[in-house]
């Protein structure tokens, strides 16, 4: 009878952070010296889907009670792989899409394979995993540089309609082929029964493997994505570092204030991909504000601190103290 | 369990320190021979004493920072904050030392204290917040950075390192022995005391093991792993003052370069990821192992992105060798 | 119904867990239609019953048939697909999916390929209402909903199944009574429909009301079977009691106690609806037992004179004075010393891999070290005493403590406690899955140390082991003390009996029972 309440309730993660953004948009475009015009849509949402796909990528993990702090590396190896691929007659350029994201797929595979056949804590093995796919990023672009179909790229990074940006349109069509199918299947249900209680679920028959598995799998292919967006912005492929850490880092601060719970089982890519762009248009606000951006990382990492510490309120429910221990 | 009653058995004719030693450890140490060997193959110089004590003066920058890693590990968490604490903590005592011979004498204290507040943070955040420490230190290691760069302009710090932090990372005080790897040994021996001889090393391991038992019994386990993540912020702190002056001044992005190795240090010196398990005998291993593994791949000329491969690929094989967790059921 | 094949049937079934026997050679015959009770104290073998009917743990040997077709359960999926479905006390639903995902999740109806969200909450209404349960929303999440609405949803869960049997351990416990009778008349429809129903449940007045049989377990055997009514209490009790094994309890001393200050008192402790208003006292000298069926509340009870739960409500007393207990930290200390020899000795009580010397010193470390550093003389001397006043039996102080036999890691347990000398001194279940030989040594050592002035509390789920130890024994019921028993009325028909909370006058228990 009031099936709302309960949809609200169920998206009161997604919605908070949808929230959160629409008030940063609001404060950001009516402080920009354009004004909300298309053109500035248009670079807000080039700049947002980035770490969008990243922070999708990341949620897949996270739902399952994981991490994966290779996701960075990933997206920045895809990148890398971009440059030298997605280049030549359309035919040349589709098939090289197709190689990038099969080695994101490849790579998440990779991780969900050593964390769950090995036996390894998620944290360890992506980070050692991050170090294996940023040296092959390096191997490919030992320097800045390479090529990517410039078609292609200015199709999916202008506008559609000259309103319209086609980044948001492709990260909106990769929700709906990617996300929603996964989230609908029994796959998808039982990442989310093994993140909320692996016992609960061994109890009820759920496939933990396959699940752990797909996740790990899918994160790959997302970041991939991620990394071709990065190639269509740049024309080029750069094994950065630091950029792959900061991805990384963003990623899990997008999760977490997308209302997708770290200890698993709760919180949605959509709340994800409101939080990557309510984290974003918070680091850009300082720019319409005329602060120093010198001062970005630090407010973004208080935000970022800000936003964990959130999670520790429901300590204060804690009425046997041996609970703090699982 | 029988495995252990005769392990026990035989390990009780060896010598006290090799008793200690488990697999893990005696492998990293094989395979520090097994680098010498092989790089003596490739060129005499290898083998030479001159060579072996650069690559401890080398590894000693390492080593402090991963005697504060391998402390938080062996409580089962992680310290992902270590690259900006490293280098929070070379910029800060560069900075301090520009503010005349007062500033230069409190330089190291300083710089040290930069990076046990940080710690405390971390430790705060897992100890009483319980939040996961992968998250609180990602986040601390984003606010050092966001300071760092607020605080440096985004440019290269300026001030140089000050004489005695310089005397300290390449002086000789003991002839022939490298200030660094005098400290490195002193900190080293400092540990060692304290994991084994004294309550809170107990409770470390205790805490590692199972912190639901250790709690039970009347320890506060959230003060332990707080003071851990504390001593893990000034070590690497520490570290980065050494660096600033083994280079001679502070530089934006020195710490990245020690994150990675200072897992594989410990882990690779056969300390649990999980907790409760190691020696820092073992963490030694680990970090002239991987010393010697950069020293060796740089003379060969393997360039970065060939290192970087290396190491995921022997953390992730010596961790399915001994990291795994028990399978379930 | 008199057909030659059961519905369901095991023989001979037996499972152990290490050296303890949980089920010798076990038979049960289930028929369609019908409620069929099992009853059993602490231990008797119920839930490893119910675990191997649900493919939880596979027994060692014995066989099952399902209308004479040989069943082997390799997973509770594969019970589940034989058509046995069961519900836990533990319960098996995913706290953070709704109650429609939770019911379909074993099997999900599917369109495409994707889960058909309408189907499924079509099949979600119909087994809510099924299970007499329809006020609860298909899309509310489990972990919102209080914990008897969550035993309906888990009831409802195993309806959609369509199992062919339902097992139900202990479904009612969490529930209040409107659901209860709900329940009731939900089971009794179901069978009618012609499943076979197995519940099991310690509250004899249900099972009067529900059952048409009852087997009786003792020592993981199934002692008697008779159609329900048949029996009185009296005689049920009697099926029920008698452990094989009798021990050698230390002589009692006679001694009053009511004059004595108590050294650990409390009065109407209160804490989240899982202790009510409990009021006790523990002289020193004296042996207090605590009985009742297991998760009565007897942990709870310790751990919050052990300083661990928060949100308590009365007081607690230590020697006359009103003390606030805020961690096991404070708990130990000098002003109070108590000591808690905790349920699970594997991971409470003990740091497996770590040393057997560093765990027996580890709960005293504080009275052994001078400004943090261990006096490792000081520490020797110490272990030194302690196992040998316990004789512990160990290859050496520096193996893993975890390579000790069960009874020599109890006792390690003791003795790390024993180290600090505690006047008072909690003991939560301390002889479950130790040696007969080992368990008489620990039944000395009690009431040698409340001879020296120990106030000592006790839970034990074994009976025996509370009418030889205790010099009174606390019932409790429901989070509450239920009764008090002392001297004579300390017998084991009188525990069973209060355990169940059956009213007092019946044969053999004594008149005027619950004070």
């Amino acid at each position: 009878m009031k099936d709302w309440r309960y949809w609200i309730a169920e998206q009161r993660g997604a919605l908070l952070a949808f929230g959160i953004f629409l008030v940063m948009f609001t404060i950001y475009t009516s402080n920009h010296p354009a004004g909300l015009t298309a053109n500035v849509v248009q670079t807000a949402s080039n700049k947002g889907v980035l770490l969008a796909f990243v922070a999708m990528a990341q949620t897949l993990v996270v739902i399952t009670a994981g991490i994966d702090l290779s996701v960075g590396m990933i997206f920045i190896l895809t990148n890398c792989l971009a440059s030298w691929l997605v280049v030549g007659t359309p035919a040349e350029t589709a098939l090289g899409v197709a190689a990038v994201l099969l080695a994101g797929l490849l790579c998440g595979a990779v991780n969900g394979a050593i964390v769950i056949f090995g036996r390894l804590q998620p944290i360890v093995a992506t980070i050692a995993t991050g170090a294996i796919y940023f040296g092959l990023a390096l191997l490919l672009r030992p320097f800045p540089g390479g090529s990517v179909n410039e078609d292609l790229a200015d199709a999916l990074t202008g506008r559609l309609f000259g309103v319209l940006p086609a980044s948001l349109v492709v990260l909106v069509m990769v929700v709906l082929v990617v996300w929603v199918p996964f989230r609908r299947s029994v796959t998808g249900r039982a990442a989310y029964a093994t993140g909320s209680s692996e016992l609960a679920a061994y109890m009820s028959g759920v496939p933990i493997r396959r699940a752990r598995f797909a996740a790990y799998s899918l994160s790959g292919l997302l970041a991939a994505i991620g990394g071709l967006f990065l190639t269509f912005f740049t024309y080029t492929g750069e094994a950065a570092y630091a950029s792959g850490n900061a991805y990384t880092l963003f990623s899990i601060a997008a999760v977490v204030l997308g209302g997708v719970s770290l200890f698993g089982g709760r919180g949605s890519a959509v709340g994800a991909i409101f939080g990557a762009l309510a984290f974003r248009t918070i680091g850009d606000l300082l720019f319409v504000f005329d602060f120093d951006p010198l001062w970005q990382p630090l407010f973004q990492g208080v935000v970022l601190l800000f936003a964990v510490s959130l999670g520790a309120l429901a300590l204060f429910r804690v009425r046997n103290r041996l609970e703090w221990f699982g | 369990m029988s495995d252990t009653t005769t392990g026990g058995r035989i390990a009780s004719r060896m010598p006290a320190f090799l008793r200690r030693a488990d697999p893990a450890v005696a492998t990293a140490f094989a395979c520090i021979v097994l680098l010498l060997f092989l790089g003596g193959l490739y060129s005499p110089n290898f083998l030479s004493p001159e060579y072996i004590l650069q690559q401890f003066k080398v590894a000693s920058f390492l080593g402090v920072i991963a005697t504060g890693m391998m402390l938080v590990v062996l409580l089962g968490q992680i310290d992902l904050s270590v690259p900006w604490v490293v280098a929070m903590g070379a910029m800060m005592a560069c900075a301090a030392a520009a503010y005349g011979p007062a500033g230069a004498a409190l330089a190291i204290p300083f710089g040290v204290l930069c990076g046990v507040l940080i710690g405390v943070v971390n430790g705060i955040g897992v100890a009483y917040l319980r939040i996961p420490s992968m998250i609180v230190t990602l986040a601390t290691n984003a606010v050092v950075q966001g300071l760092m760069v607020v605080y440096t302009g985004g440019f290269s710090p300026q001030d140089s390192a000050p004489a005695t932090i310089r005397y300290l990372a390449t002086g000789f005080a003991v002839p022939g022995v490298p200030n660094a790897v005098v400290i490195w040994a002193l900190i080293g021996a400092a540990t060692v005391f304290a994991l084994t001889r004294t309550s809170f090393g107990r409770a470390v391991y205790a805490i590692g093991n199972r912190e639901r038992a250790a709690y039970l019994s009347g320890i506060d386990t959230r003060r332990v792993v707080m003071i851990a993540f504390a001593l893990s912020g000034g070590l690497s702190a520490f570290g980065g003052v050494l660096l600033a002056g083994y280079a001679s001044k502070a530089a934006q992005a020195m710490g990245d370069a020690y994150l990675l190795p200072a897992i594989a240090a410990v882990v690779l010196g056969g300390t649990s990821i999980l907790g409760g398990r190691g020696s820092y005998l073992g963490t030694v291993a680990g970090v002239i192992l991987i010393t010697l593994l950069q020293s060796i791949l740089s003379v060969m000329q393997m360039p970065e992105a060939g290192r970087q491969i290396i190491y995921g690929v022997v953390i992730v094989a010596m961790l399915l060798l001994y990291g795994r967790a028990p399978a379930n059921r | 119904m008199a057909g030659t094949v059961p519905l369901f049937r095991m023989e001979g079934i037996s499972k152990r867990y290490g050296g303890v026997r949980a089920l010798e050679k076990a038979d049960l015959t289930v028929e369609p239609g019908r409620i069929h009770a099992i009853l059993g104290e602490n231990g008797a073998g119920k839930s490893t019953l119910i675990k191997v009917m649900a493919g939880v743990v596979s027994p060692d040997e014995g066989r099952m048939t399902m209308e004479g077709r040989p069943l082997v359960f390799a997973s509770p999926a594969a019970a589940n697909q034989a058509g046995i479905a069961s519900i836990f006390q533990e319960l098996s639903l995913v706290p953070e999916l709704s109650v429609a995902d939770n019911i379909v999740i074993c099997d999900p109806p599917k369109k495409f390929g994707m889960i058909d969200r309408r189907a499924q909450r079509r099949i979600a209404e119909a087994a809510l209402a099924r299970a007499g349960a329809d006020d609860i929303h298909p899309c509310a999440l489990v972990k919102d909903l209080p914990l008897s609405r969550r035993q309906m949803v888990e009831i409802a869960k195993a309806l959609a199944r369509r199992p062919r049997i339902l097992i139900l351990d202990e479904a009612t416990s969490a529930l209040a009574a409107a659901d209860v009778a709900r329940v009731f008349s939900v089971l009794k429809r179901l069978r009618t429909e012609g499943l076979a129903l197995l519940y099991i449940s310690h509250r004899m007045n249900e099972i009067a009301e529900l059952a048409d049989e009852c087997t009786v377990f003792r020592n993981g055997r199934n002692v008697a079977t008779y159609a329900a009514g048949t029996r009185s209490e009296h005689e049920v009790v009697e099926l029920m009691i008698g452990r094989e094994y009798s021990h050698v309890f230390p002589a009692k001393p006679e001694r009053d106690f009511r004059g004595a200050t108590p050294m650990l008192e409390c009065r109407n402790l209160s804490w989240t609806g899982r202790l009510n208003d409990i009021s006790l006292t523990v002289a020193p000298g004296e042996v207090v037992g605590l009985g009742g069926l297991d998760g009565q509340g007897q942990r709870e009870l310790l751990l919050a004179f052990f300083g661990v739960l928060r949100g308590m409500s009365g007081k607690i007393m230590v020697n006359g004075r009103a003390v606030r207990i805020t961690s096991p930290a404070a708990a130990r200390g000098d002003a109070i010393g108590m000591a808690l020899i905790p349920e699970d000795r594997k991971t409470e009580g003990l740091m497996l891999p770590m040393s057997v010397r560093e765990n027996l010193s580890f709960a005293a470390l504080d009275r052994l070290t001078t400004a943090g550093v261990i006096d490792r003389a000081a520490e020797q001397r110490m272990i030194d005493d302690m196992v040998k006043l316990l004789a512990i039996k160990t290859a050496g102080l520096d193996i893993p403590v975890g390579a000790l036999s069960g009874g020599n890691q109890q006792k390690v347990v003791i003795a790390k406690w024993l180290m600090r000398q505690p006047g008072i001194i909690l003991l939560n279940d301390p002889t479950r899955g130790i040696d007969v030989g080992t368990k008489q040594e620990m039944y000395r050592l009690l009431r040698r140390l409340a001879d020296e002035g120990a106030a000592i509390l006790f839970y034990s789920t074994d009976y025996d082991e509370l009418i030889g130890c205790c010099d009174r024994v606390l019932v409790l019921y429901d989070g509450a003390i239920s009764r008090e028993l002392t001297g004579s009325e300390l017998t084991e028909h009188a525990l069973i009996a209060s355990a169940l909370n059956l009213a007092g006058g019946k044969p053999g228990v004594s008149p005027g029972a619950a004070a």
